[in-house]
């Protein structure tokens, strides 16, 4: 089941909606960062608030397209994780070093808009 | 009458019967009408117990009284419970099976342990019963030495085993409704505060333990949710020490913070605790700390107002 | 507490339940999921996450729980290939539990004590995350033998 991509603006944004097996999680990172590439996006939200489990692989894939896209010039945010889910992923030992959270999209948003000021040397918002 | 029999082994019994240990084998004079195989003797003494069912639970729910158990109930009261258990009862000793006693014991435990009934008076008028028929059995056939034998052989195992269940059942009850006290006393003591928007203050005092300490990282967690916190000072100043399990969870709740979009900055850190988390290996250059509460405050307030919340733990570009 | 689960669909995996007439369901409840690709991973945690939410588990603990399940059904597919996921409720005193035991016939881990002590490293190696299981569970134990395979048994128990 592919995870739909959505283009808004300079970001993109992937809302998971189901339970992801191994090979969509290999097809979303792919497509993120090609879709990246392709349209030089600024930034990437994935969406998360569906997962009710992370194990390592979707950890690990995660981290891979907050690398590799950040690469390419864009920053990513995972937004809506579950307490629950956030709880096991500590617990578990899984490291998401390097990868930006917000609580939700509104928030990831936000995040993203003042990446791109401070980038571009605007004053940050009062 | 007295009739003299030679002993034949009876060949079917009920399936799910209560038998007893030993099993005599040599001629057994009968009563009028006793019966020959241990399950129709269980059968025969139900019966008798039914058939003076109201005068026993009477004298039961006396003895009851006149031992000062279940002094948080009245007569009526307990008359009424005694009716249950005394049918509950037959029930176990003539069908051998627990299941059913043990879901009322739990049931029964559910209604009494909120009057403030005790493990010592729950086991107490288990025991009473149990005396009071089997007084009802001595009286029905002591004549008959051979035949109270065995009827006491029948009936023994069968009501000991009754007693365990209720009271087993009943301490399970108890225990149960300890540990959700105490889960309620944890979350009652740890409150978190929203203090402005975006800004949430939980001031941990006492001792954490493991339980808590979860208890703790879920109960916040939630809160950033429900409130969009962006920032959340923790306060440990009222906590004397912290091993290094409960060092592992705050910095657990940390990260687990910061994948809700919240900054975690802690403050009221003693010297010791500082220590605990170096040891565990935290660098405390990548932890917010401020000396206390309301320096705290201030630095989230100063995170705020800029609207620029680092929500990276890395300061290093990859 | 206990939520009535929808009927379960199987990518791949077979569930065979097995209940025991003299006790109540839940008490001898028993299931097993073959897992035979990475598809079966999310059948195997979502079962998981059933049988604990009938068990009686907090949302908190159904995803530990589910988590612990997708690693070592995931250790199975990436390491043997084929193997089995069997989910068990369990009881002691008047707690009840689940137990999960995932077992393969795959090469097995020539060194066992290793593989307990390393476990997600920040570089991104992963092993294999027993470490992890560990500490998302309150029993947890292994045997593994070099060519003939390897069973984890890990429990978790209701507060």
């Amino acid at each position: 089941m592919a995870v739909p991509i959505l283009k808004q603006g300079q970001y993109l944004i992937a809302t998971i909606q189901d339970a992801l097996t191994d090979a969509d999680l290999q097809q979303l990172r792919v497509g993120l960062v090609t879709q990246v590439g392709r349209h030089r996006s600024r930034g990437v939200i994935v969406d998360i608030t569906a997962l009710d489990v992370m194990d390592s692989f979707a950890v690990r894939t995660v981290r891979d397209i907050a690398h590799m896209t950040r690469l390419r010039g864009a920053e990513t945010v995972i937004v809506g994780m579950q307490p629950e889910v956030a709880l096991s992923v500590v617990q578990l030992g899984l490291s998401l070093e390097g990868v930006h959270a917000a609580l939700d999209l509104e928030e990831g948003l936000a995040f993203l808009d003042e990446q791109a000021h401070a980038v571009s040397g605007g004053r940050p918002r009062g | 009458m007295r009739h003299t029999e030679s002993h034949e082994p009876v060949a079917s019994t009920p399936p799910a019967e209560v038998r007893p240990r030993r099993h005599r084998t040599r001629d057994e004079p009968r009563h009028e009408p006793p019966a020959r195989s241990t399950g129709g003797l269980l059968r025969e003494l139900v019966t008798h117990l039914r058939h003076n069912q109201n005068q026993l639970r009477d004298e039961w729910a006396n003895r009851i009284m006149e031992a000062q158990l279940l002094t948080a109930m009245s007569r009526d009261e307990i008359v009424a419970e005694a009716t249950s258990v005394y049918d509950n009862y037959l029930d176990a000793l003539e069908t051998g099976t627990l299941e059913a006693l043990q879901a009322y014991a739990q049931s029964l435990s559910e209604r009494i342990i909120p009057r403030g009934v005790e493990t010592d008076e729950v086991v107490g008028i288990v025991l009473l019963l149990r005396d009071v028929l089997a007084r009802s059995l001595f009286a029905k056939y002591r004549a008959d030495f051979e035949v109270l034998s065995r009827v006491l052989d029948a009936y023994e195992p069968a009501a000991n085993r009754i007693a365990i269940t209720v009271a087993v059942g009943f301490v399970q009850e108890r225990e149960r409704v300890i540990r959700e006290q105490q889960e309620a006393i944890r979350e009652l003591s740890t409150p978190v505060l929203p203090v402005r928007e975006r800004l949430l203050i939980l001031p941990i005092i006492g001792l954490i333990d493991r339980q808590r300490a979860r208890q703790l990282t879920e109960q916040l967690l939630r809160a950033i949710r429900a409130n969009r916190a962006r920032v959340v000072v923790v306060d440990i100043t009222g906590v004397p020490a912290m091993d290094s399990n409960v060092a592992n969870h705050l910095v657990q709740t940390v990260e687990a913070s910061r994948l809700l979009g919240a900054t975690v900055i802690v403050t009221g850190l003693s010297p010791e605790i500082a220590q605990t988390l170096v040891t565990i290996g935290v660098d405390l250059r990548t932890m917010h700390t401020v000396g206390d509460l309301q320096g705290g405050i201030e630095e989230a307030e100063r995170l705020l107002g800029l609207e620029v919340v680092p929500v990276t733990e890395s300061k290093h570009p990859t | 507490m206990g939520d009535r689960h929808p009927a379960a669909q199987s990518a791949g995996g077979v569930a065979v339940s097995r209940r025991s007439g003299r006790v109540s369901p839940d008490e001898a409840h028993e299931e097993l999921i073959s897992v035979r690709s990475d598809a079966d991973i999310v059948v195997a945690r979502q079962r998981g996450r059933e049988l604990a939410a009938r068990l009686g588990f907090g949302l908190t603990d159904q995803t530990l729980i589910a988590t612990a399940i997708s690693e070592l059904t995931r250790n199975i597919v990436l390491y043997a290939q084929r193997g089995r996921i069997v989910l068990k409720a369990l009881r002691k005193g008047g707690r009840r539990g689940i137990m999960v035991v995932a077992r393969d016939d795959g090469p097995g881990i020539p060194n066992v004590e290793q593989a307990l002590q390393s476990g997600f490293s920040t570089s991104g190696g992963l092993g294999l995350g027993l470490p992890g299981v560990r500490r998302l569970t309150d029993e947890f134990d292994i045997a593994s033998a070099v060519g003939r395979g390897t069973t984890v048994t890990v429990k978790k128990w209701n507060r």
